[in-house]
């Protein structure tokens, strides 16, 4: 194990780790959540779902409305793009504050590079296969999203490959695309 | 009687060797994804569900079932050593279960919890089965006015009573409607925002939907949040409560069993609400309430009683409506679905052995739980050895693979990366995933209920209160949806600065 256990059982093993003296419990709780997203977020947040509403709304009409006795193909969408306008200018006013979400950290970079992984992934599949591409994600995950070592990096990725083959090759005879 | 016949035929569906197979299986996946911090029952049952298409649908629900009620049991383990809830629905139990591990009653917690866990499930699944055929019986009359109704109100409930912003949660539902209009309409055969594009004119599936979003979503945000370390605790020992103990605790779990069944059922309830308000009661009802968060064992013993009951009653609606009361009931509704299933009153009398097999599964499961929690308990603490860093591609891996397995099709492996973004984003700006999903699982049911009645009324919408329960359901909406406003005015009136209290615990708000 890396250094993360050993300082967590430098005191009695048998028990657990304490964090201090007793605090109030939300107080612990606000050290590990991040900060709220921010008034400019709700603002950009609302303004998407806003326009996903006016595109729908626009499509909606395209589509013809019909009647309602006879309703056409897009009264309904029509109805929820209405609501999702509405619902959206509200949020603009409410979440002016900005309460909730959560703020974009330098940590974000690690899910924004997992994403790029993963596409990379679905271009490759049908190319080559899924094995190399696996074992690459896999590396990249470990060792530069996780900071493994590169050992344990290559040792579990090439575990992980060989038992995900085993397991949806092997066993369960499925037809994903695989280069052995 | 024919319903004991269907009772007893539905043990003997239980103890064929495959689902009792797969009842472990699920309890104990249930157990570690409960026990791990991160992925949650919601998560993993959408990463699973390209597994349920090769197997029966009574054997793929139990083994999804398992999932759910099996990680009920799970989040209690690191809520109580970690002071980290391995689910939402065990964030009260940190209060009160982490201060008795402090004062080294670790054992004691889990112990109770375990014990309290299954007390409360097998009331709900007695309860189960005696409310849920009576349930059914009764919606057998309804028409599509009071499944518009009753969809709309679901769709509403889920989305304003879950902790969050609520109009964020919404617009989420909103726009999950909209997604499910995608592809061609029944009616009239036009295509709907499809683009041309022919992957779409079938409509969008929801399975990589659930995945992306749940299932990729979250392993995306967790790839964020992975940097604050867990440390693994120490050895527990004596998780055997004694007689005291259970004593202390027997009218907690009493409460906490018929508090949860109750809650469980109500949509947008579920197991999360029913924890924090099995909490609020034992500490309202303690005749010393300053105990609680310095380790009362009725502060654990309630909850996680709770959420047990909860989390089985919350079948009832599915298998009597079919209208799923949470997130993680709409993706029962999707594996239903996928098996060629769909979920409602006839589901009782037309696939009993569906009914009663998953029902009576849950006993078994819940047993296998309780062996797993209590003499087991330390196999399941050493899997938080296990390191985050080499877990994330494990699931992301598992994800991919399996959504290209369902249709072998790479169009939906990139429709799981792009919810999977999506569902990364909402999360960031505060916005639930879960009402999206719920939505557009009923969207479809919701649309055609919605022109069927107008066709019936002739276009006037008045006919939706000349039929008593559609008027009702309709009403109740209304409610809900105008008196969180009335109160917010009437609230801004009395104290000029807007107060940011919420009934519930929310992590969210409490980091300000």
């Amino acid at each position: 194990m890396p250094n993360g256990s050993a300082d967590a059982t430098t005191g009695e093993p048998a028990e657990v780790p304490a964090a201090g003296p007793a605090v109030e419990p939300a107080d612990e709780w606000a050290e590990d959540g991040q900060p709220p997203a921010g008034p400019v977020a709700n603002l950009a947040a609302s303004l998407v779902t806003a326009a996903i509403g006016v595109a729908g709304a626009v499509s909606a009409v395209a589509l013809g409305l019909g009647t309602l006795t006879q309703p056409g193909a897009g009264l309904w969408p029509l109805a929820i793009s209405v609501a999702v306008v509405v619902l959206s200018l509200a949020q603009v006013l409410i979440g002016r504050r900005g309460g909730d979400g959560e703020k974009f950290s330098r940590y974000s970079w690690l899910s924004l590079v997992g994403l790029v992984t993963l596409l990379g992934l679905v271009a490759l599949l049908p190319v080559i296969g899924f094995e190399i591409p696996a074992l690459l994600l896999s590396l990249v995950w470990m060792k530069f999203l996780g900071g493994e070592s590169w050992r344990s990096a290559v040792l579990y990725s090439v575990l992980v490959v060989g038992v995900l083959y085993g397991v949806f090759v092997g066993a369960l005879g499925t037809n994903v695309p695989h280069l052995f | 009687m024919e319903s004991l016949q269907n009772v007893a035929d539905g043990f003997a569906v239980v103890l064929e060797p495959t689902n009792l197979l797969y009842c472990l299986v699920g309890v104990v996946i249930g157990m570690l994804i409960g026990v791990l911090p991160g992925l949650g029952p919601a998560a993993t049952i959408a990463i699973l569900l390209p597994l349920t298409y090769g197997v029966e649908p009574v054997t793929a629900i139990i083994m999804l079932a398992g999932i759910f009620y099996g990680a009920q049991y799970g989040g209690t383990i690191t809520s109580v050593l970690l002071r980290l809830p391995g689910e939402a629905s065990s964030v009260v139990t940190v209060l009160d279960g982490h201060a008795l591990a402090r004062q080294g009653k670790a054992g004691t917690a889990l112990g109770v919890a375990a014990v309290g866990s299954f007390i409360g499930g097998t009331v709900a699944i007695v309860g189960l089965t005696f409310l849920a055929p009576v349930v059914a019986g009764f919606a057998l009359d309804f028409g599509p006015p009071e499944y518009a109704a009753l969809a709309l109100l679901g769709i509403l409930l889920v989305s304003t009573i879950a902790s969050g912003a609520k109009v964020k949660a919404l617009i989420a539902a909103a726009i999950g409607l909209l997604l499910a209009t995608v592809g061609r309409d029944a009616f009239t055969g036009a295509e709907r925002f499809t683009f041309d594009n022919l992957s779409l004119a079938d409509g969008i599936d929801f399975v990589p939907v659930a995945m992306g979003l749940f299932g990729l979503g979250e392993i995306l945000y967790n790839l964020e949040e992975r940097h604050r370390a867990v440390h693994p605790p120490g050895k527990v020992t004596n998780v055997w409560p004694s007689r005291k103990d259970l004593k202390e605790s027997a009218g907690a779990v009493t409460r906490g069993s018929v508090l949860g069944f109750f809650l469980g059922i109500l949509p947008g309830g579920g197991a999360t609400i029913a924890s924090m308000a099995a909490y609020a009661a034992e500490k309202k009802r303690a005749k010393d309430p300053s105990r609680f968060g310095k380790g009362a064992i009725e502060g654990v013993a309630g909850p996680e009683t709770a959420n047990n009951a909860a989390a089985t009653s919350s079948f009832i609606p599915l298998l009597t409506l079919g209208i799923p009361a949470n997130a993680t009931m709409a993706l029962m509704f999707g594996a239903l679905l996928i098996q060629g299933i769909t979920p409602g009153p006839q589901l009782v009398t037309e696939h009993p052995e569906l009914f009663w097999g998953v029902v009576n599964s849950m006993y078994i499961g819940n047993v296998l739980l309780l062996i797993m929690s209590i003499p087991l308990v330390g196999v399941f603490v050493r899997i938080l050895r296990v390191r985050a860093a080499i877990l994330a591609p494990v699931t992301a891996l598992i994800t991919m693979i399996g959504a290209y397995t369902i249709n072998n099709s790479v169009f939906d492996v990139l429709l799981v990366v792009v919810f999977g973004a999506v569902g990364y984003l909402m999360k960031k700006f505060g916005f639930e995933p879960g009402p999206l999903v719920l939505a557009f699982v009923l969207g479809s049911l919701l649309e055609s209920s919605l022109r069927r009645s107008l066709l019936m009324f002739d276009g006037s919408a008045v006919g939706f209160f000349t039929r008593p329960i559609s008027a009702t359901l309709l009403v109740v909406f209304v409610l809900v949806a105008v008196l969180p406003l009335v109160r917010a005015v009437r609230d801004r009136r009395a104290n000029p600065v807007p107060a940011s209290d919420t009934p519930v615990i929310n992590r969210e708000e409490e980091s300000v």
